[in-house]
């Protein structure tokens, strides 16, 4: 039994400390809003947050957390109030099929939060590691250059306790 | 009007609950009606089975039909909304669920719904806005003429006015105008047709709470994996059961027999645990026997030695013969070509791996068994079908939920998914979520066919195409040609010359194909319009001016058949993607444009690639225009969304994308072997609709056809090379 703090909630789970983070996450937390698409981080569909730092979770075992802070997409909205790029995915219709937007703006949380203006080349180089099948690339990017511009505050919980 | 429409007018129960039970408006008792307008409850009353208004003006509009990341679910209720004189923020989109009775057919694919539904979503919002005049002519006691209905309110022209909220009640007594009365509004007045619209799901999919198949989640649920042979058609002799069933997390591990049809039960492992993870540690450390004596030896090597043996012979089967080809290639003052071009097998790659729920239950004291499942499927009419077929089970013992689909292209048509799922849980006695790997998803899918066209043609001494000859060279599976594998006699420019010859020899094979975003059209696009660049360039022809000389006089080719090729919407998308493109501006060495025409789908479409190719054939897309006429624009942002999507696929499969086989098995089996295009290599997309007063069809798949060939001229154009197979990269090429 270990300890394992997501979202801002610590849950006590009796699980191999080899199970990667997504199958904890999906099939014994119910938090199913991080995907699975390949298993052996490529895809990127899986990705969340550990202190802040963007994670591929299919490959990630439980062990490697440790007491890290993990966020994953249902944690990135602060309560009611959409995180900015949430809002800007809706606001530029960004998604088709929608699987793997929410590891695309799990990525994209991590650079805004790092560089909270990035170029277009940044942007790229942030979520290459993120497939979309069906090929929303240019509105992710002009989505992501939206919540950039805004110049909305980024929620960071690293330096929120800090600040 | 077919009988599922007419059905489809009888108002039905509550269908997802809350609803106000009215069998027929005129059997409902007055006073029952009078209770369900206590001020304290909102009420929801039906208009149709589609829409359901509560007595606080919210309208919810059902969406009947598999949303794979088409729009559809956001498309079809705009188009019901407009009818209705609805005001889009006060509408909620449901899902409905499978009852083909009331909804008509529940499927998606072939780019088909839109055109389907079409008439079929206008009669219901334009039947119900036809119940609300009447109720409000009821109401203020005026003549219906004098009312309009817009942004869910019914307007006299005195400026008084009732809200959709206030008149739910009444207008769901009021009797649905007959279907040949029914007036629609005219596309000057759309409000909402033809705007750009955010989906509907958007909210849910960008907190994580969309809910596909793979995310079902049941009371004591098991998870569950399950091995198939790697060599297609392989049958299952023994394996470690008892040892992986120790292993942790692990319930149960079992052999099934199969029925040898890979679209329903092929033989295998089943295994069962507490969570994926276990069962997917579990199938690693399967050790399986398999007897591969009678199953598959397909071989692509073969394959393509064989294509090449053939190579400028006829094919066994002739197809059309018309005029005289021969002659017109022996003329002297004709250039005659002649090219042999190859396209790979190729995986749909939906990021949502194949999986399913279900839950089987024995049925007690000679009950019937009955079956719940939750399907990522594009057709639940299949799987109703064959729970009947196989576990003799009917509609009232089989309950089909669909779920959002993580992608599909073409991939979730068949059943052995479902089939799997069903046999794990009627063991189990509970119900299981089966989940495919990515590995499994990649070597059990049904594959877009790879294939080969051993292709001739012919310019006179101006340049004109006189002659056009093609052995097409397709796989078939017991004798019938798989998804795609066709050359007809439709293809352009067949009909639009005298001298045509085309032939077939088929490829017999086991590998299991399937359709794939527009079977057929996104391989022999790439050919013809790859082909008919080679001869334009032969006659010293531009080529737009030599597509356009091919056209001719504007003309359908079948009048009243929107799925004939019309050549003045042809000539009208070729010319705009050309005058947008800037196509003839002189351009820097190693830069080329493009250009490939292409109709399927009820579709005409023309793309403009620019391209930068250098010495190291490092390939830069620089941008791709797009012209599209597929009649009135129903979401805007849908629909660019569809079109920039299907460039990017096409581009992604043309550039890399390959499945090989060899002694039956599949040679890939994740994305570290099949590559898919990454955010960086994403060429800028410009896209222009005319929106012709035809018919309008769907935009699923035929903006992704003539995307290669137009990259493929782009680069011929900027370096002198010629591409006749893909994927690109086998021919030294690295997009950037």
């Amino acid at each position: 039994m270990v300890d394992l703090k997501v979202n801002g909630k610590t849950h006590a789970v009796d699980v191999p400390s080899d199970m990667p983070l997504l199958w904890v996450l999906r099939d014994v937390l119910g938090l199913i809003g991080t995907k699975y698409g390949c298993g052996i981080a490529q895809c990127g569909a899986c990705t969340v947050h550990v202190n802040g730092a963007s994670v591929r979770s299919c490959s990630t075992p439980l062990a490697a957390v440790g007491d890290g802070e993990v966020t994953t997409i249902e944690g990135l909205a602060d309560g009611t109030n959409l995180h900015p790029l949430q809002q800007a995915w809706i606001e530029h219709d960004v998604a088709q099929c929608g699987y793997c937007q929410a590891g695309q703006i799990m990525s994209a949380a991590a650079l805004l939060a790092e560089n909270p203006s990035p170029t277009d080349a940044e942007i790229d180089l942030a979520l290459q590691g993120n497939y979309c099948r069906c090929g929303t690339y240019n509105r992710i990017r002009k989505a992501v250059r939206s919540a950039s511009e805004a110049g909305v505050a980024i929620f960071d919980p690293a330096t929120e306790v800090t600040a | 009007m077919s009988d599922l429409n007419r059905r489809s007018f009888i108002k039905t129960t509550g269908i997802a609950g809350g609803g106000v039970l009215i069998a027929s408006f005129a059997s409902v008792p007055p006073g029952v009606l009078a209770q369900t307008d206590d001020a304290d409850l909102v009420s929801n009353y039906d208009l149709n089975a589609f829409i359901k208004v509560d007595s606080s003006g919210k309208i919810t509009i059902y969406s009947a039909n598999p949303e794979m990341g088409q729009g559809i679910k956001t498309a079809l209720p705009m188009i019901i909304a407009e009818e209705m004189g609805a005001a889009w923020e006060d509408v909620t989109v449901l899902d409905a669920p499978i009852d083909e009775t009331s909804f008509g057919r529940q499927s998606a694919g072939g780019s088909t719904t839109i055109p389907r539904t079409w008439e079929q979503m206008r009669k219901m919002g334009a039947s119900a806005r036809e119940m609300f005049l009447s109720a409000g002519a009821l109401v203020m006691e005026v003549s219906k003429d004098e009312l309009e209905a817009s942004r869910s309110r019914v307007a006299h022209t005195s400026g008084r006015s009732m809200t959709f909220g206030q008149l739910a009640s009444l207008a769901s007594r009021q009797a649905p105008p007959p279907e040949d009365e029914l007036m629609f509004k005219s596309r000057e007045s759309y409000t909402i047709i033809g705007t750009s619209v955010s989906g509907v799901d958007n909210l849910s999919i960008t907190t994580g709470l969309a809910l596909y198949g793979i995310d079902t989640n049941r009371r004591d649920m098991l998870y569950a994996a399950y091995q198939k042979c790697p060599t297609i058609g392989g049958k299952v002799v023994r394996a470690n059961l008892e040892e992986v069933k120790k292993m942790p997390g692990m319930i149960d591990a079992f052999l099934l027999s199969g029925n040898d049809n890979p679209r329903e039960l092929m033989d295998g492992v089943a295994l069962v645990g507490e969570n994926t993870w276990a069962v997917f540690q579990a199938k690693q450390a399967l050790d399986v026997e398999w007897d591969t004596s009678r199953a598959s030896k397909d071989s692509w090597t073969a394959m393509v030695n064989r294509a090449q043996s053939l190579h400028g012979s006829r094919g066994d089967t002739e197809t059309i013969d018309k005029g005289d080809v021969e002659d017109v290639f022996e003329d002297a003052d004709n250039t005659t070509l002649e090219a042999l071009y190859e396209f790979p097998f190729v995986s749909h790659f939906c990021l949502e791996p194949m999986n399913c729920t279900a839950d089987y239950r024995k049925g007690s004291d000679g009950e019937k068994d009955s079956l719940e499942m939750w399907v990522p499927t594009q057709r639940a009419s299949r799987q109703l079908e064959m729970c009947q077929r196989l576990y003799g089970l009917g509609e009232d013992e089989v309950t089909i939920h669909v779920t959002r689909l993580g992608g599909s292209f073409g991939r979730r048509t068949s059943n052995e998914y479902v089939c799997e799922a069903i046999e794990i849980s009627k063991r189990m006695n509970a119900p299981v979520k089966l989940t495919w790997s990515r590995e499994d998803s990649v070597r059990h899918d049904f594959f877009r066919s790879g294939g080969f066209q051993s292709i001739k043609g012919a310019v006179d001494n101006e340049g004109k195409l006189v002659a056009f000859e093609n052995h097409f060279m397709g796989m078939e599976t017991d004798g019938r040609p798989v998804s795609g594998a066709r050359f007809r006699d439709t293809e352009f420019p067949v009909q639009n010359i005298s001298d045509a010859y085309l032939s077939q020899t088929m490829f017999d094979i086991d590998t299991p194909c399937g359709p794939w975003r527009a079977p057929g059209s996104n391989t022999n696009a790439f050919v013809v319009q790859s082909f008919l660049n080679e001869l334009a360039h032969a006659g010293g022809r531009d080529y737009v001016e030599f597509l356009l000389e091919i056209l001719g006089e504007p003309r359908w080719f079948e009048p009243g058949n929107i799925r004939s090729l019309n050549t003045g919407r042809a000539a009208d998308v070729i010319s705009l993607a050309a005058e947008k493109s800037g196509w003839g501006r002189s351009l820097p060495a190693g830069t080329g444009l493009g250009m490939a025409f292409y109709f399927c789908h009820a579709a005409h479409i023309a793309e403009v690639a620019e391209v930068t190719v250098d010495a190291d054939r490092n390939l830069h897309i620089d941008n791709v225009t797009v012209a599209v006429d597929v009649g009135p624009i129903i979401n805007m942002s849908g629909a660019t969304s569809q079109v920039e999507g299907s460039v990017i696929d096409g581009i992604s499969t043309m550039m890399t994308q390959k499945i090989t086989m060899e002694e039956g098995q599949i040679q890939q089996s994740n994305f570290h072997d099949y590559e898919v295009m990454r955010i960086g290599q994403t060429p800028s997309v410009d896209i222009h609709f005319i929106q012709s007063e035809n018919h309008p069809t769907g935009l699923g798949e035929p903006a992704l056809p003539p995307v290669a060939p137009a990259v493929a001229n782009a680069i011929f154009s900027a370096t002198g090379h010629r591409i006749r197979k893909m994927p690109f990269a086998e021919e030294g090429y690295t997009l950037v």
